[in-house]
């Protein structure tokens, strides 16, 4: 297992290697320059060519590449044009933040998902399913960034409940609140986005706890003079996370990655609103650090998801 | 051939299953009368779709009774089953009555070992201490001839072959020694060499048990083999019961010839099998009255069928559903192109 684990990590290196040169050639690609708008619109032109020759931007893209790799060794990805700040120091902020907001968030999709998905399940076509039904089925019309919206405007403006934007108080001292500060400003992100996003997992678990009744396994059990609480407990349960299992891994690091919705209504300093920031301001080193970071983000939670399921299921085996 | 065949184990009056499809309950067995003795073998055969397995699981009680409408009397050792509630049922199955399902691999659960698996049924129906119930267990995977038994309790079923698999399957059903096993085509899913080694094991068995096994099977050369008496199931009527003897030396309902007659023989590999014409008709177009065999013999002139066939006694212990065996005749044509 171990060795499977060290192996498939050696071969994400040459994955990320070619996911680094497109990144970079995309990146600039994209038309535009980081200084245009950051200088006065009176400069010469001369001074943004200055600027740009200054910065390596004239530089073949291979040299620029090279530079970039190698400082990227040396624990530097470079410093943010638009913030003037090291892109790691930014990365780790940021990181920070949306790393509570995820695990908050994420928490809260499998507490409310998995009882309503089970309970679906094992009580098909009697109306508390139908009730989850009609939940799922709402949660999954309405566009997400609409329930945001909505959602600041009723518990944040209005009534009040929640602060509306930033991930902490400013004047949050001391460890008690700032733990305080940090709750209040991802429950109102983290319950929404849980309650609206927890519909995949519902209904999985709904339609896997309903196959696995029918499964000639339960009927063996049946057979065996097993009662109807245990089948449940030891049969049905345990095959239905299987498929939950198997996304868990994606949805650990796809988190990590923050939503750009979520963070832009809460105006929340995540992930999210970095990268969209960075975009719009041709930050280059920002977006490729970046998107450099979510492809790693991404083989690890393929490489999470197949040693979770690994686990759980003795027919698959990392190997 | 055995051992004296003792008292009646199970019967089953006038017991009917009826499926709810789109609302309204049509009847997948209908109006069965049967007994199984201990120490004896019933064979049930008949197409795919006879009701056959409905009937097994009937007996087990395994159906949704949601969806499902039993009526009729299925006495086990001296208790109806079906005024059993679920608790009530569940100190029986496993422990009274065990069942062999069809497809090994699906039957037994993907997560769980082998050991566990049939440690469950020792776990619901014996005072066993762990350590005793994991020594039964051992027992009775020699008892079903697996190699290795401490080695295999410790696998999963994927790490099995399908023989092996049946065996463990074997081994849940018998782990209480039951008084009746009921053995829904225990070698459909199996090679050849497998099967028989599969069926001298459950003979051995019930041998041992001295249980009274019910043999589901499409397959008459293992009724032949294995059964002392023999039930022929169309269109979920019993439609011949007979002894293993009678049945096949002196055959009467046109089912059972039809169903013989297309059964290769081994010295004319130059005939062409006979086929019986269409299929087992659905649940929703059963025929209301009439021979539900007669759509699949049309040579055979409407009035030679009873208008509400019932079964006519023979022989003893032979007993043929409608009249038109006795003057029924193959027709003389050539079949299939």
């Amino acid at each position: 297992m171990w060795k499977t684990i060290l192996r498939r990590l050696l071969i994400m290196i040459p994955e990320i290697i070619i996911l680094s040169v497109l990144v970079f050639i995309l990146a600039k690609a994209m038309p535009g320059d980081p200084f245009t708008g950051s200088i006065n619109p009176k400069a010469d032109a001369s001074q943004i060519h200055h600027l740009m020759r200054v910065n390596g931007l004239y530089d073949p893209w291979y040299q620029q590449y090279w530079n970039w790799i190698v400082h990227l060794f040396h624990g530097d990805l470079g410093t943010s044009y638009e913030y003037q700040e090291p892109v790691t120091t930014l990365i780790a902020q940021r990181g920070m933040n949306t790393f509570w907001l995820a695990l908050f968030t994420m928490i809260l999709t499998y507490v409310i998902g998995l009882p309503l998905g089970i309970y679906a399940g094992s009580h098909e076509g009697k109306l508390p399913d139908t009730l989850v039904r009609v939940y799922t089925y709402i949660t999954m019309s309405i566009p997400f960034f609409v329930v945001l919206v909505v959602g600041v405007w009723i518990f944040g403006y209005t009534l009040n409940w929640f602060p509306t934007s930033g991930s902490i108080a400013s004047n949050a001292n001391g460890l008690g609140s700032t733990i305080l500060s940090r709750l209040q400003h991802i429950i109102l992100p983290g319950l929404l986005g849980a309650l609206f996003g927890t519909v995949n997992i519902v209904q999985y678990l709904r339609s896997e706890v309903i196959d696995a009744k029918s499964s000639d396994y339960v009927k063996t059990a049946r057979s065996k003079g097993v009662s109807t609480k245990n089948i449940y407990q030891h049969h049905i349960f345990r095959n239905s996370l299987l498929p939950i299992a198997a996304f868990a891994g994606y949805s650990i690091t796809g988190l990590l990655g923050g939503s750009i919705f979520t963070e832009m209504v809460f105006s929340y300093p995540g992930m999210g609103l970095l990268f969209l920031n960075a975009i719009n301001y041709r930050d280059y080193t920002v977006i490729t650090s970046l998107v450099l970071l979510y492809g790693f983000l991404n083989l690890l939670g393929t490489l999470l998801s197949d040693i979770i399921l690994s686990i759980v299921d003795p027919r698959i085996r990392v190997e | 051939m055995r051992d004296e065949i003792t008292e009646d184990l199970l019967t089953l009056k006038d017991v009917n299953t009826s499926f709810k499809i789109d609302g309204e309950y049509y009847r997948a067995i209908d109006a069965i009368n049967l007994h199984v003795k201990s120490n004896e073998v019933l064979a049930i055969v008949g197409e795919s779709g006879c009701g056959k397995s409905t009937l097994a699981t009937t007996i087990m009680g395994l159906h949704d009774p949601k969806n499902t409408h039993i009526s009729g009397e299925i006495i086990f050792a001296g208790t109806d089953l079906l005024q059993l509630n679920e608790k009530q049922y569940n100190q029986i199955r496993g422990a009274k009555i065990g069942m062999i399902f069809q497809d090994p691999l699906s039957a037994l659960n993907p997560l769980q070992k082998i050991g566990s698996q049939i440690e469950e049924v020792l776990l619901y129906h014996t005072t066993l201490t762990a350590q005793q119930r994991q020594q039964r267990v051992i027992e009775l995977l020699e008892q079903v001839d697996i190699n290795d038994p401490k080695r295999i309790a410790n696998q999963f079923p994927h790490q099995l072959s399908g023989g092996m698999r049946q065996r463990i399957i074997i081994a849940i059903a018998i782990a209480c020694k039951p008084d009746l096993i009921i053995a829904d085509e225990p070698t459909t899913a199996l090679d050849v060499t497998i099967q028989a080694q599969i069926l001298d094991l459950l003979r051995t068995i019930q041998q041992e048990n001295q249980a009274g096994i019910i043999l589901i099977t499409h397959d008459l050369g293992v009724v032949a083999e294995e059964a002392d008496r023999v039930a022929v199931m169309y269109a979920g009527q019993i439609v011949e019961l007979a002894t293993v003897q009678q049945l096949f030396n002196n055959p009467k309902h046109p089912y059972t010839r039809s169903l013989l007659r297309s059964m290769p023989q081994k010295d004319s590999f130059n005939d062409e099998l006979y086929v019986i014409d269409g299929m087992v008709p659905s649940l929703q177009k059963l025929p209301t009255v009439g021979d539900r065999f007669a759509q699949r013999i049309p040579w055979v002139s409407a009035d030679k069928h009873e208008v509400n066939p019932t079964l006519h006694q023979v022989a003893p212990e032979h007993f043929v559903r409608c009249t038109c065996y006795q003057n029924f005749s193959f027709p003389d044509i050539k079949r299939g192109a």
